[in-house]
């Protein structure tokens, strides 16, 4: 469904992509694992189009969106939903405005069908009573619940996850877990997340993947990635300070 | 760097900031070019263009009518102090009306509107930009471009004009009330100065130039904030050197659109 060969990018000097590749399942929920500052945001960029990278393929539904033309890549789009790390919620619309958008812009249905549709969205994530009120009004972890809803406001093929959980305590943290099993059992659909949320994201994930220094060191599923004897992997995994990474 | 000596150093700074500024006008207008690509092209924001009609516009009514009609009373005193000595008061309204038709009116009422509108404008778009909103919109398949910054430099162009020509009414009216009512001036001699002296390519240049002006800061105001980085310090920084550009952009174009449009005049 999703699928990288050998992606580079640099800013500068600075190589933050040094040959990405990986291969995500039609119908997964995969995880993309990392330090902060490897690069998980600058990949998932990628992913929707946001950047070109300076070599590689990035295919998406069969398609490579590297050199796709911006029509071409938005009919790509269409079949994209994204949660971003701040959820990055319209701050002059209220949550049924935010949820609408999407729909408005691309559905060709009566305002009643987009309000129904809108409600169904909201309902699912639990934020149906909050649904007059302006992002501003709202709590980090109901801001990522409205975020999810909007994403999956036109039932994508492929959720993109930056960071879900991040900024947030464990309780909401496993509301949103929770939610995103819930969303993922309800359809067909992939979920690719980047998080360095070990815990939560290895009880969600049936694959997972580590991205060290530009490109992926290891992967497999949550138990394997658990048991990986790679000094490195071992390391993130269990937060040790001794190891090969270092911090800068 | 010493083998250089100071005059070397010198010179390859201000090439290094004539690059830099070539760079930045470059970028400026590409996206004037990508927003005029994005004008022509399916679906047309309607609802936005509205929004901005009414935030440009209509909320900016206000400001402009009081800071027109006290310009056009400041007019009409300094006015007759001038012509009085000559025994010419009769002009009163005649150079107010052309003061305000060709300069006043359109450049006033775009320094007022960069303050207002322009400020706002790179802080919301810098805002956007900042929180992610603007990646939002490209990853739902709505071109940023023509979403937010086409309607805004659409709207911008199109009110100016009018916002220039209620400011001139509003600075006739001031210098009326002023001229008639304080300074004891004939009402017919200051009415018939005015049809004597100011002719229609008069309040049309002035009207070309507030369409420019309008181009301009809404331009300016858009790239600044639509490129903004750096969190709120950066939104900040783009705010004030948005305004900044835009005001000495009106001013220097405004003396070379006198100096091609009414000459020597």
């Amino acid at each position: 469904m999703v699928r990288l060969e050998n992606v580079h990018k640099s800013y500068g000097e600075q190589k933050i992509l040094n040959g990405v590749s990986f291969d995500v399942r039609r119908g997964s929920v995969t995880t993309i694992m990392g330090r902060s500052g490897a690069g998980k945001s600058v990949l998932i960029r990628h992913l929707i189009g946001l950047e070109k990278p300076d070599s590689g393929s990035i295919m998406i539904a069969g398609s490579n969106i590297v050199r796709m033309r911006p029509v071409e890549l938005n009919k790509i789009r269409r079949r994209i939903g994204v949660l971003f790390q701040e959820a990055a919620l319209f701050d002059s619309l209220s949550v049924r405005e935010n949820v609408a958008f999407p729909m408005r812009e691309h559905l060709k249905i009566s305002e009643k069908e987009i309000q129904d549709l809108v409600d169904d969205r909201l309902e699912k994530v639990g934020m149906i009573r909050h649904s007059e009120k302006f992002p501003a009004e709202l709590s980090g972890g109901m801001r990522k619940r409205v975020g999810l809803a909007r994403a999956l406001a036109l039932e994508p093929e492929i959720v993109f996850f930056d960071e879900p959980t991040s900024g947030l305590d464990p309780i909401t943290r496993g509301t949103i877990y929770r939610l995103i099993e819930a969303t993922h059992a309800a359809g067909p659909i992939t979920y690719l997340m980047v998080s360095h949320d070990i815990e939560g994201t290895m009880a969600v994930s049936d694959h997972v993947m580590m991205l060290f220094e530009g490109r992926i060191a290891a992967q497999g599923s949550p138990e394997e990635i658990r048991n990986s004897t790679d000094p490195a992997v071992h390391q993130f995994i269990w937060g040790s300070a001794e190891g090969p990474l270092t911090v800068d | 760097m010493r083998s250089q000596g100071f005059f070397g150093t010198m010179i390859f700074g201000m090439l290094d900031a004539v690059r830099l500024l070539l760079e930045e006008v470059g970028r400026v207008l590409v996206l004037l070019g990508r927003s005029a690509g994005w004008l022509f092209r399916p679906p047309f924001r309607y609802g936005e263009f509205l929004r901005q009609l009414d935030f440009v516009g209509a909320q900016s009514v206000m400001l402009i009518v009081l800071t027109g009609a006290f310009t056009g009373m400041v007019m009409a005193l300094q006015g007759y102090n001038g012509l009085h000595r000559y025994g010419a008061e009769s002009l009163v309204g005649a150079t107010a009306a052309l003061a305000l038709s060709r300069e006043l009116g359109p450049v006033i009422s775009a320094l007022m509107v960069v303050g207002r509108v322009g400020s706002a404008m790179t802080a919301e778009l810098g805002t956007m930009r900042n929180t992610s909103q603007i990646d939002a919109l490209a990853s739902m398949a709505v071109e940023p471009v023509q979403y937010l910054v086409v309607p805004r430099i659409v709207a911008a162009t199109v009110v100016l004009p009018l916002l220039a020509m209620v400011f001139s009414f509003a600075g006739m009216v001031g210098a009326y009330v002023v001229a008639i009512h304080y300074l004891g001036i004939d009402s017919g001699m200051f009415m018939s100065g005015i049809t004597q002296y100011v002719e229609a390519e008069d309040i049309t240049h002035g009207l070309i130039k507030a369409v420019v002006f309008g181009l301009t800061f809404s331009l300016v105001a858009c790239y600044k904030g639509f490129y903004a980085t750096g969190g709120a310090r950066g939104v900040g920084i783009a705010t004030t050197q948005s305004v900044v550009i835009s005001s000495v952009l009106v001013l220097i174009s405004d003396y070379l659109m006198t100096s091609l449009m009414f000459g020597s005049t």
